[in-house]
C-alpha cells in the first residue's frame, strides 16, 4: 500500500513509519504543521508545532529512507480544532480537543487529502489495535499497553475512517517502542513524551483561555448560593477540580471542595463536597460508531476521560441520542467530555456528554 | 524509492550542478595547504590562486580586481551590501536614514531591509511591481524624489528569483544617480543567465554568488566600487579591503573563479539552447493543462526575462502537493515560497505582482540549467497529466472538508 506517515516529532510516530516500512509500505513521512506561524502554539520542544519537532520528524524520516514533508493544516486545526475549544469552554463545557483533532484532522482533512493524492492509508503513532472481523468489517481495540491505550482519542472513527488507518504500535509497549527506536538509530529514542494540549505551549489552560477571551467576571458559590469568592473568568474552572480554587475560609464540615458545576452565562462556578460529584447517568448527543449503531440496550463498559476508568454501563440509543446507566459511579464529569462505548477491548462508538445525573446523596 | 534514480532536475535557480571543471580545481585546491595571509612560500601560493581568481572574476563581470570582495554568498553579501551602505551613509547625516527597495526582492534582501526598520531605525519604502513582477519606475521616481537627501540607498534586483522577470537596472541607476544615491542589486539569479557589466551597469555594489553559475555553496562575492564606503559587518583580520574579515576559502574562490570563466564562455550557447527548452516545456503545459498561467514577462531577452525560469499557476491545485507527486517520479521542482518550519508560505512576490493568496499557492516554478535536456522536458510532460488531475482531487477535498 502507499501510505502517508503523520510524524510529529515524537518517538512514537517515528516507529510506527519504520513499522509501516518494514511492513513493505511505499511510505511517505509527512509532518502536519498545525500553525502557520510556528511560535504561535507551543513554545517549547514538546509538542507538535516547533520547527524543532518539525526537525525532529524530518531527520527521522531520512533515517527510514522516505520521502518527506510538512503539509499545512493550519486554517482546518484552527477552524475545528481551536475553535471548537474555545467555544466550548465557553459554554462552561470540558472538551478534549486531541479527540477533536482526530475526527476532524488527523482522519479526515489528512485521510481525504493522502487518498486524493493517491495514497491508501494513514499510519500513525497511536497506541491502538485494528482488527478485521469476519464479515469484514474492522474493528478498533484497546492497546496491549493499558497505560499507553489511546483507543479512548480514536473512538470518533468511523468504519471508512478505520478502514484507511494503521496504528502499527498496537500491539507493542513504550518501553519496547523506545528500545526500538534506539536500535533503529532514531535520535528521538529519549524524547520525553508530550502531555498537554498541544496548542497550549506551557499547559496552563486557565492562562491561555483568559488571554483569549478576556476577563468575565463572576461567582464561586457553594450549592447554598452563598458568594465564597469572585473569580476572572468560568473557564479557569472545570467539573471537578480540587486545586487552585483559593477559597480561603474551609468547608463548615472541614472537607475538600470541589467544583460541582458552571453556570456559562452568569459565569457561576457551584463548589461542594466530593460525594456531589458522584455521577450516576450520561444523557449523550453526536453518537460516532466505528461500524453500525447499536441498536436497543446495550451491557457494555465506557471511559470517560482520557486514560479514565472503566465503568460498566447500560447504553440505550435512540437515533443521535444515547443514554448512558452508570452500574459504577463517576466522579467530576463534565459536559463535553467524551463518552467512549467498549464491549470488552472493542470500541463501539463515542458520544459527546450533553448532561449528567447526579446520584441522590443519602 | 530509495535506490538512486534518474533525476529530472529543474530546480536550477536554487542551486545548480558544479561545473566539472570547477569540481577538478576545488578538488585540487584543497589538497594544497596555505593561508593566504600568511607571508611565507605556502601563503604566497595562497594569495596568487585568490588573486587571480579575483582578477578574473572582475573581468568576466565588468569590474576591477580590488572592486571583488569574496563573502560566504548571496544572503551575506547583500547583508553587507545594504546594511554596509546603510550605517556609513547615517554615519556621514544621521538623518539620511531611507532605504527604497522593490517588492520583490529575495528575503536575503528583504530580511536585511526590515531589520534595519525595526533595530536601527530605517525608514523604508517598497517599491511596487506590475503584474508581470517589473518595479514601477515612476512609482521608484517618485519615492526617492519624496526627499532625495535622506535616501540611504536605492536596491532593486537584477532579475527576480521566483519568476525570472528582469528588471530595469539602467533606468533605477538614472533616477538614483541624479540624487547622488549609492544602488545596489543583487544579482545572483542573473550572472550566468544574462550579460552583466558591473561598470556599465553603474552600479555602485552588485551582488552575485557562485552556486548558481555552476560553482561551489559557500563562497560569493559583493562587487563594490572603490570610492563607496561601507561599514563592514564581520571584524577580524581585515582581510578583503576591510569589509569581510575572516581567512579566505582559496579552494572556494578558485571553484567560483573557474565556473564564472566557464559558465560565461558558453553562456550564448547554453542560454539558446535553455530558452528553446523552456518554450518547450511551458507550450507543452499550455497543452496539457490549458488553463495554466504562465506568470512573469512572456517576452524572451535580456531586457525582459531569465531563458531558464518558467513560473507557472495551475488554478485549483496546490502547488506543495504538485510537487509531492513529481517527487515522487523523480521530477524536481519548487514551489518557489519561502519556508518557515518548513510551511509553505505564499510568496511575497506573487502577492506584490497582485494574486491573491490561493493564486499564490498554486503556483510551481521550473528552472533549467546547464545540464537540461530535451528527456528532462518529456519526462515532466510525460507526468503532468496525472500529477495535475490528482493535486485537483486534493484541493477540491480541502475545500469542500
Amino acid at each position: 500500500m502507499r501510505v502517508v506517515a503523520a510524524m510529529s516529532g515524537g518517538v512514537d510516530s517515528a516507529v510506527a513509519a519504520a513499522r509501516a516500512v518494514d511492513a513493505g509500505h511505499d511510505v511517505t513521512g509527512v509532518h502536519l504543521a498545525l500553525s502557520r506561524n510556528p511560535k504561535s502554539y507551543r513554545s517549547g520542544a514538546r509538542g507538535c508545532c516547533s520547527i524543532e519537532d518539525s526537525n525532529d520528524a524530518r531527520r527521522a524520516a531520512d533515517v527510514l529512507g522516505i520521502p518527506f514533508y510538512v503539509w499545512d493544516m493550519s486554517d482546518e486545526f484552527a477552524d475545528s480544532v481551536v475553535e471548537d475549544f474555545v467555544a466550548e469552554y465557553t459554554a462552561g463545557r470540558t472538551p478534549n480537543p486531541c479527540l477533536r483533532c482526530n475526527e476532524k484532522i488527523k482522519f479526515a482533512a489528512v485521510l481525504d487529502r493522502s487518498l486524493a493524492l493517491g495514497f491508501d492509508a494513514v499510519a500513525t503513532g497511536h497506541y491502538a489495535q485494528l482488527r478485521s472481523a469476519d464479515d469484514g468489517t474492522i474493528e478498533l481495540h484497546r492497546a496491549i499497553d493499558m497505560g499507553k491505550d489511546q483507543s479512548y482519542v480514536l473512538g470518533v472513527l468511523t468504519q471508512r475512517q478505520l478502514s484507511h488507518s494503521l496504528f502499527p504500535l498496537g500491539d507493542t509497549t513504550k518501553d519496547v517502542v523506545r528500545v526500538e527506536a534506539a536500535r533503529r538509530g532514531l535520535q528521538v529514542a529519549s524524547k520525553p513524551d508530550s502531555h498537554d494540549i498541544c496548542f497550549i505551549s506551557d499547559g496552563d489552560n486557565a492562562g491561555w483561555l483568559t488571554e483569549k477571551l478576556g476577563p468575565r467576571p463572576g461567582n464561586v458559590v457553594d450549592e447554598d448560593g452563598t458568594v465564597l469568592r469572585e473569580h476572572e473568568g468560568a473557564y479557569a474552572f472545570t467539573i471537578g477540580q480540587r486545586r487552585g480554587l483559593h477559597l480561603g475560609v474551609p468547608a463548615d464540615d472541614g472537607k475538600p471542595r470541589f467544583v460541582l458545576d458552571i453556570e456559562p452565562v452568569s459565569g457561576t462556578v457551584t463548589v461542594g463536597p466530593r460525594e456531589r460529584l458522584a455521577v450516576d447517568g450520561l444523557e449523550c448527543i453526536k453518537p460516532l460508531w466505528c461500524a453500525s449503531a447499536p441498536v436497543g440496550r446495550l451491557e457494555c463498559t465506557v471511559q470517560l476521560r482520557a486514560h479514565g476508568d472503566e465503568h460498566r454501563a447500560t447504553l440505550t440509543v435512540e437515533g443521535d441520542d444515547v443514554r448512558v446507566e452508570l452500574h459504577d459511579v463517576a466522579f467530576g464529569i463534565a459536559p463535553g467530555q467524551a463518552c467512549v462505548v467498549y464491549d470488552g477491548t472493542r470500541v463501539v462508538g463515542s458520544a459527546t456528554i450533553s448532561s449528567t445525573s447526579r446520584m441522590a446523596v443519602g | 524509492m530509495n535506490e538512486p534514480r534518474d533525476t529530472v532536475y529543474l530546480d536550477h535557480a536554487a542551486t545548480t550542478p558544479m561545473v566539472p571543471e570547477a569540481i577538478t580545481v576545488m578538488a585540487e585546491e584543497l589538497a594544497r595547504t596555505g593561508n593566504a595571509s600568511s607571508l611565507h612560500a605556502s601563503g604566497r601560493v595562497a594569495r596568487r590562486t585568490v588573486e587571480e581568481a579575483r582578477e578574473l572574476i572582475a573581468e568576466r563581470f565588468g569590474a576591477r580586481p580590488s572592486e571583488v570582495v569574496f563573502c560566504s554568498g548571496g544572503t551575506e553579501a547583500n547583508n553587507l551590501a545594504i546594511k554596509g551602505l546603510y550605517w556609513s551613509r547615517r554615519a556621514q547625516d544621521p538623518s539620511r536614514n531611507r532605504i527604497v527597495f522593490s517588492s520583490i526582492e529575495h528575503h536575503a534582501l528583504l530580511d536585511p531591509v526590515t531589520w534595519l526598520a525595526k533595530h536601527e531605525g530605517a525608514d523604508v519604502d517598497m517599491t511596487p511591481v506590475d503584474a508581470a513582477g517589473r518595479i514601477l519606475l515612476d512609482e521608484l521616481r517618485a519615492s526617492v524624489a519624496a526627499d532625495p537627501a535622506r535616501v540611504a540607498a536605492v536596491t532593486t534586483m537584477w532579475a527576480n528569483n521566483e519568476m525570472g522577470t528582469i528588471q530595469p537596472i539602467r533606468d533605477v541607476v538614472k533616477i538614483a544617480r541624479e540624487h547622488g544615491i549609492p544602488v545596489h542589486s543583487d544579482a545572483v539569479q542573473a550572472a550566468g543567465y544574462v550579460p552583466l557589466d558591473f561598470a556599465g551597469s553603474e552600479l555602485d555594489a552588485m551582488t552575485i554568488t557562485a552556486h548558481k553559475l555552476g560553482g561551489p555553496v559557500g563562497v560569493g562575492a559583493l562587487l563594490i566600487r572603490r570610492e563607496i564606503e561601507a561599514t563592514p559587518l564581520l571584524h577580524g583580520g581585515g582581510q578583503e579591503r576591510d569589509l569581510r574579515s575572516g581567512t579566505i576559502g582559496v579552494a572556494l574562490v578558485a571553484a567560483f573563479a573557474t565556473a564564472v570563466d566557464v559558465t560565461l564562455s558558453r553562456q550564448a550557447e547554453t542560454v539558446a539552447r535553455i530558452e528553446r527548452l523552456r518554450q518547450r516545456l511551458v507550450e507543452g503545459i499550455v497543452h496539457l493543462v490549458p488553463d495554466a498561467i504562465v506568470n512573469g514577462d512572456p517576452l524572451p531577452g535580456a531586457d525582459h526575462r531569465l531563458p531558464n525560469i518558467a513560473h507557472v499557476t495551475f488554478p485549483g491545485c496546490e502547488g506543495d502537493a504538485m510537487l509531492m507527486l513529481l517527487d515522487a517520479q523523480g521530477i524536481e521542482c519548487s514551489t518557489g515560497s519561502a519556508c518557515a518550519a518548513g510551511v509553505p508560505q505564499p510568496s511575497h512576490v506573487l502577492l506584490a505582482m497582485g494574486y491573491d493568496e490561493i493564486a499564490a499557492r498554486g503556483s510551481l516554478r521550473f528552472s533549467l540549467g546547464h545540464t537540461s535536456t530535451d528527456a528532462d522536458v518529456d519526462r515532466l510532460l510525460a507526468a503532468l497529466p496525472a500529477v495535475h488531475e490528482r493535486a485537483q482531487r486534493a484541493s477540491l477535498v480541502r475545500s469542500t472538508a
